[in-house]
């Protein structure tokens, strides 16, 4: 029964490689000679490259690459240039923002300038890869909802780096770059705004994440089960309904009285993917600009019960006027 | 009838796994099924059951009502009924009607002539469950261990057991748990505007093709992995992640009993870094 179930290609006929479909004049030519790599061609396509370079992509990548560059020599720099204890200490190193008393002036370079310098830096880097992505699909006459979408990722980035700090006066909000710094910077934002679990956005944020995976789940399992008739040829059924399209959506509408069509669900995907970070973002932005607290918060809407305090009660210092 | 235009046709008997002709038949969109039968059986039981908790609890709001597993005391006895008797029997109804359903989709997936990959991977998801709600609490040594059934609660229940591993976010299970959440969304993005985008190119254009498909992956990152290989991926990305989040809640508390933060320090200390 097992070779029904279409989990991997078993023989991959190879024939001439493309080079992609002719691009309009005025656009540069594709970089690379594309080769077979057959463990690829087990679950997808085995042919890599070629690639499509291009201004816009040559200054994203040697921005970025700078940029990354500049956080691995922060963090080399604060271990006393040791390349050792480089590696021995990568997860918990960061380049950190400014301190607080900075606010959103420009610092030192060794006092969050850096940071600063490199925030920015991957920000041109990120919306020129977005000029990149928008371009592309044009060039090739597809419609840009590959770029609006990575748009939503592009806001939630803004709003943790960018807009929420400015909102709040001090750069020294943001987050830092260093893989164990921004899971406590995370940590640290959750417990001095009363627990991001209250924030609704962040509810919904996790909604849309955790509706996402169930989603690729429903769409990929049904797809590859409707593969011995055709149904990865999504396109073509789309435009012509056929046999394999039927059989898909009769399954849902079956098991669950409701079913999508072969074009709609990937209107299903598409917006469960974007609000996951746009509604993350904005629940990010309104955390500590328009709500102090959204466990009290909460209370007052009458969404959770008020818990009993443990005694003495510790006061915020932030509401006492304290500054960081 | 709530049939579509073409949805005669594939309406045939055979199918079933139990029960033969017996439950062969639909109910307007739905088909029955002698595994739709214990659905409905274990969903409305599951259902009244918490309306009885609501009814017993002190409020009727939503986001409050809250139905909690027996305390820690009742290690993994039966508890009485409002002391999260309740919970278990909620838990027994709830295992049953997502196991039902899943055996209903093998059936439908059988007359459909589809492939099985949806009820299987349906499977992670209960899997998740029972792991959450059965093996780490048996794992523990009491149903208290167990996520409550509310929907502020839970989320309540979330929070506390974090930080009991002070930091969860260092669990390194839950790293991955989470990086592959958010790569599944980032795939499911590019697919549905991939589609969205060849399909809806803007006034005047004709359709395009998956050639044009793969030709705009491989100009941007120099790699598409195929209409096939998408949904494999997809699937893979998803299940996977929910896999890694099993791992992480079974291994915190039976296995893991200190901060998260510590466990790292194998790391900081291995023999390499001596010298």
């Amino acid at each position: 029964m097992a070779e029904y179930q279409n989990l991997f290609t078993s023989v991959q006929p190879v024939g001439p490689l493309h080079d992609g479909v002719p691009l309009p004049r005025g656009d540069d030519k594709r970089t690379g000679t594309p080769f077979l790599f057959h463990l690829l061609g087990r679950i997808g396509n085995a042919q890599i490259g070629p690639v499509y370079l291009g201004t816009l992509g040559v200054a994203s990548l040697l921005i970025g690459t700078l940029a990354f560059n500049i956080i691995g020599f922060n963090m080399l720099a604060s271990v006393d240039w040791n390349p050792i204890q480089l590696i021995r200490q990568l997860f918990w190193l960061a380049l950190e923002p400014p301190p607080p008393a900075y606010g959103l002036s420009i610092p030192p370079l060794a006092q969050g300038g850096w940071w600063l310098l490199v925030g920015f830096m991957l920000t041109v880097s990120i919306l020129l890869w977005w000029a990149r992505t928008y371009r592309r699909a044009v060039q090739l006459g597809l419609g840009t909802h590959v770029a609006w979408a990575y748009a939503a990722a592009i806001w939630l980035f803004l709003v943790c780096g960018f807009f929420r700090p400015v909102m709040m006066g001090s750069w020294s909000e943001a987050v830092p770059f260093g893989i164990f710094p921004h899971l406590d910077w995370v940590s640290a934002l959750s417990l001095r705004y009363g627990n991001l679990f209250y924030n609704p956005f962040h509810a919904l944020s996790i909604v849309f994440l955790y509706g996402s995976v169930l989603l690729f789940a429903m769409h990929g399992g049904t797809i590859l089960a409707v593969s011995r008739y055709g149904g990865e040829r999504e396109i073509e059924q789309i435009v012509d309904r056929g046999t394999a399209s039927e059989r898909a959506a009769l399954f849902w509408r079956w098991t669950m009285g409701f079913n999508a069509t072969m074009e709609s669900i990937h209107r299903w995907a598409w917006w469960f993917a974007v609000l996951c970070p746009l509604v993350g973002g904005v629940g990010i932005l309104l955390t500590g600009t328009v709500v102090d607290n959204w466990y009290l918060w909460s209370v007052k809407h009458h969404v959770v019960p008020a818990y009993p305090l443990g005694n003495p009660v510790v006061l915020d210092p932030a509401l006492l006027g304290a500054k960081p | 009838m709530s049939m579509l235009s073409f949805e005669r046709k594939y309406r045939v008997r055979g199918g079933t796994l139990v029960g033969g002709d017996l439950f062969d038949f639909w109910v307007g969109p739905f088909y029955v099924g002698f595994f739709g039968i214990t659905t409905l059986f274990f969903v409305l039981s599951g259902t009244l059951l918490i309306l009885w908790g609501a009814a017993m609890g002190p409020t009727w709001n939503v986001w409050q009502i809250n139905i909690a597993p027996p305390d820690l005391s009742y290690g993994l006895r039966f508890a009485p009924m409002m002391e999260g008797g309740l919970w278990q029997l909620i838990t027994v109804c709830a295992l049953g009607s997502f196991v039902s359903w899943a055996l209903r989709e093998v059936e439908i997936a059988r007359k459909l002539g589809m492939g099985l990959h949806v009820p299987v991977a349906f499977g992670m998801a209960i899997l998740a469950y029972f792991s959450l709600q059965v093996v780490r609490p048996v794992l523990m040594g009491a149903w208290g261990h167990a996520f409550p059934y509310g929907i502020y609660s839970h989320l309540d229940w979330v929070s506390n057991t974090a930080y009991q591993y002070l930091h969860f976010h260092y669990n390194p299970w839950h790293m991955i748990a989470v990086t592959l959440f958010f790569a599944t969304v980032l795939a499911l993005s590019m697919h549905g505007g991939l589609v969205l985008s060849a399909t809806n190119p803007g006034k005047g254009q004709t359709v395009k093709s998956p050639e044009h498909e793969d030709t705009f992956f491989r100009d941007l990152i120099g790699y598409s992995v195929g209409t096939l290989g998408i949904h494999r991926l997809g699937l893979f990305l998803a299940l996977a992640g929910v896999w890694f989040g099993i791992v992480c809640i079974v291994v915190s508390g039976p296995f893991w009993t200190g901060a998260w933060p510590e466990w790292w320090s194998w790391w900081l200390n291995m023999p390499i870094w001596r010298s």
